[in-house]
């Protein structure tokens, strides 16, 4: 691979910043004196990458082993415990230039493909099936040719021996799949696939003990081998994902620093956290758990969990909530609710209770099953009664027709229509920076007509920017930002970018949670909230401001405002132009105050817009929408819509979202561009189609080949032809996705 | 005809060979990283830098 910046999943977290993550927590001990860690290591991007962290690692006197694994971007080292810590080790890649997160995903929230496993049985299928075949090209040209029985039979016999151990092996993935299935009274696509191996092998062997031409162990063989294929392909697409969620998961803040009595500061993982402690929170970090404010003043951005752009000024006293970013200075607080009593976990059993509903959801490969597989299990019955009762041949010649019905109308073909369809849409949307996380999500996102959008972080970028520039005179706002450097207030930085290239006032002290001051010739200069700036405060920001403000008074002088708005996405008003030209009915829903929904629902042409809904709300309306019978597309970002994302039909989140958001999307997409979510529509309604067309050809397929099965016309190498035919078939339309025939530009 | 006799084994020995190296490549997980690997091959350390780093410590 070339060196590809690019690379959608390069970078999970683009416009967030590393929470400091102290690995000591996650080291495993050795009883040989060794120690190891696995890090995430989001940096790498190509081979360069890869060899400069090795062979750097590798020169570190210490360390005995480091290997980067560059698939999943994770770096396993081991080293001396006496010689290095693990804080050396990962300040010195971040020197290098990639910083490294310890990666703790517990092993029960892992997830295990079972890809090894279908690798083997791919492997044991693909041996059998290659080599049986070499005896079967004998055994058909000997049928035109001077071939006696007892050769004939010899091979047969020969085939029997490959075939039945390893399709032993192959089929175990599809049978207990189909067990399993029964067992919750259901018909899956892998019943009719595991009878029609299971029969096939049954009947073959019949016939070979018999010594008849009928023996099919080629075509038992090479049907795993081709349903593995499908198998494979799925599950490396979905283990990649995965490993992309998990990163994610990893990135949270993973550590805290707990204060103990003596006052020692001692690291600790989040998950240890108890009702009681008290832990510092420096400025720029995340907030581990719901709790008090028993020391320092900072603003802390709620975005994430309210979708509020505004942060929120936290004195001693006040309370603060996990997940919530804590901006300006430290704070200690003393931790009311950790784990499962925290505000995080109440809307985690939101969205346990909504994502229930979706469950029962039928998957389009099912609901063909459940057609199918009646309808060919009673052809190849009523065949069998036809030829014995009716015709009145042999049972066992009849039993032979009707099992070869059941061969020949190829659960192969069906089993592979949707699964190849998916792993190419979903290769072609990762290639744009999609990740479909949810293996029907594209199936659901085909069908959708509405589409609910949540507000901060989602049409717009939750970064604020100046909106009165022209109001306010250039000298003014150049003195603001040259105070506001100071500041990693996000007002203030806003302030900053809108006057690039200021110079920096020397002497500027913050008040956080209040404002900035500093000297000057004419007296004390000071910029933040109205309050601070000796405004009237009974007259507090009034709930119809378009947007958050900032002042700036001088002595002697009028106070001057400036004012911000939440910037849009670049794409937000066309993508909803693109939904609404086709059809779709748009919807706005917001946690955030009425006036500023409004001006935002003006902006990018919303008609339908509600504010100040709370998680509960947003559900509530996803509901009514359900109950109208509307499939509803949701996409949002915050924790507060992580809820509405599980309730939706499908849902999308952008990759700056909460984590839990995105745990909660069916599909995650990078980058600021908005666009991405026409994007994945197009591509989903696509793969709809083509899905649709390989049921169609199947079905064809079918009501040709079957009539031939049932007058019991169907010789082994029709067989083995027409059923290789059909899955080709099947896999080359899906094939048209990824080469972009049948796309219709935007 | 009694070609057959030894060209068969011969070909399900070959098929076999082939089968076990695959898993023993599958088991020692060289199929863990293929876009690493793919990179691997155009390092080109005079001496490995470590080539006492095997499997030992293997990334989830």
């Amino acid at each position: 691979m070339m060196p590809d910046a690019a690379h959608p999943l390069s970078t999970p977290y683009p416009d967030r910043e590393q929470p400091a993550v102290y690995p000591t927590p996650f080291v495993a001990r050795a009883a040989d004196g060794t120690a190891s860690l696995i890090l995430l290591v989001n940096g790498i991007h190509c081979g360069g990458c890869v060899q400069r962290i090795e062979r750097t690692l590798a020169q570190t006197p210490g360390v005995v082993s480091a290997r980067v694994n560059m698939t999943t971007k994770r770096l396993a080292i081991r080293w001396q415990e006496q010689a290095i810590d693990a804080d050396t080790i990962v300040s010195a890649l971040a020197k290098l230039g990639y910083p490294a997160v310890p990666f703790n995903v517990e092993p029960a929230l892992r997830i295990d493909s079972g890809e090894r496993a279908l690798m083997r049985a791919l492997a044991v299928a693909g041996f059998a099936a290659a080599n049986v075949m070499l005896l079967s090209v004998a055994v058909w040209s000997g049928a035109f040719g001077n071939m006696g029985p007892a050769t004939r039979n010899l091979l047969q016999w020969i085939s029997a021996l490959i075939v039945l151990p390893a399709a032993a092996y192959a089929v175990r993935p599809f049978l207990n799949s189909a067990l399993a299935g029964l067992k919750r009274g259901e018909m899956s696509m892998d019943l009719p696939i595991s009878l029609a191996v299971l029969l096939t092998l049954g009947m073959s062997l019949f016939e070979a003990i018999r010594g008849g031409p009928h023996v099919y162990f080629d075509a038992a063989a090479s049907l795993l081998f081709f349903l593995l294929v499908g198998r494979v392909l799925d599950r490396q697409a979905r283990s990649r994902a995965a490993a992309a969620a998990e990163n994610l998961l990893v990135l949270r803040g993973s550590t805290a620093t707990v204060i103990d009595a003596d006052g020692q500061l001692r690291p600790v993982r989040v998950e240890s956290l108890e009702t009681g402690m008290t832990i510092l929170v420096t400025a720029g970090g995340r907030i581990p758990a719901d709790g008090i404010v028993t020391m320092g003043q900072s603003d802390i951005d709620t975005s994430l969990v309210t979708g509020e752009t505004v942060p929120q000024a936290v004195r001693p006293g006040a309370k603060v909530f996990a997940g919530t970013l804590n901006r300006t200075g430290p704070l200690t607080v003393r931790i009311i609710a950790a784990g499962e009593g925290t505000l995080l976990s109440e809307i985690v059993r939101l969205m346990e209770a909504a994502g229930q509903s979706r469950a029962r959801m039928v998957r389009l490969a099912d609901r063909a099953a459940r057609i199918y597989a009646p309808v060919v299990h009673l052809a190849a019955f009523s065949t069998f009664i036809l030829w014995w009762a009716v015709l009145g041949t042999a049972w066992q010649q009849s039993l032979l027709i009707a099992v070869s019905v059941l061969i020949i109308t190829c659960p192969c073909a069906l089993g592979l229509a949707v699964p190849v369809v998916q792993v190419v849409a979903s290769g072609r949307l990762m290639r744009r920076g999609i990740l479909l996380k949810a293996s029907d999500g594209l199936e659901r996102l085909a069908i959708i007509d509405t589409v609910v959008f949540d507000k901060t972080g989602t049409l717009s970028l939750g970064r604020l920017q100046l909106a009165n520039s022209p109001a306010v005179g250039r000298g003014d706002l150049a003195l603001a930002a040259s105070m506001a450097v100071a500041s990693r207030h996000p007002l203030c930085q806003s302030l900053v970018a809108a006057m690039p290239g200021t110079f920096t006032l020397p002497d500027v002290r913050e008040y956080p949670g209040e404002g900035l001051s500093a000297p000057s010739a004419e007296g004390e200069l000071r910029l933040g909230s109205r309050a601070w700036c000796g405004l009237d405060d009974g007259e507090r920001q009034s709930d119809d401001a378009a947007g958050p403000e900032i002042w700036l008074a001088r002595p002697g002088r009028a106070p001057v405002q400036f004012l911000f708005s939440d910037e849009l996405r670049p794409d937000a008003k066309e993508t909803i132009d693109a939904f609404k030209k086709r059809g779709l009915a748009v919807e706005l829903l917001s946690g955030d105050r009425a006036a500023v929904v409004s001006a935002t629902a003006r902006a990018v042409g919303i008609d339908i817009w509600r504010s100040t809904c709370r998680p509960a709300d947003k559900t509530a309306r996803l509901g009514e929408l359900a109950a109208q019978g509307h499939k509803v597309l949701m996409v949002g970002d915050g924790l507060n819509d992580a809820p509405a994302l599980a309730a939706a039909y499908v849902s999308i989140s952008p990759a700056s979202a909460a984590d839990i958001s995105q745990a909660s999307a069916d599909l995650v997409f990078q980058g600021e561009r908005l666009g991405a979510v026409v994007e994945a529509w197009r591509v989903a309604k696509t793969a709809r189609a083509l899905m649709m067309q390989n049921f169609a050809f199947t079905a064809l397929y079918n009501a040709l080949a079957v009539p031939f099965a049932v007058a019991g016309l169907v010789t082994p190498l029709l067989a083995a032809i027409a059923m290789s035919t059909s899955s080709l078939v099947v896999i080359g339309n899906a094939m048209r996705l990824a080469r972009g025939i049948g796309w219709r530009s935007p | 005809m009694t070609g057959l006799l030894f060209l068969i084994p011969a070909a399900l020995f070959l098929g076999l060979l082939g089968l076990a190296a695959f898993l023993w490549a599958l088991k020692s997980d060289q199929f863990e990283d293929l876009d690493g690997a793919a990179n691997r091959i155009l390092f080109d350390d005079d001496e490995p830098a470590a080539s006492h780093i095997r499997s030992s410590t293997k990334p989830r």
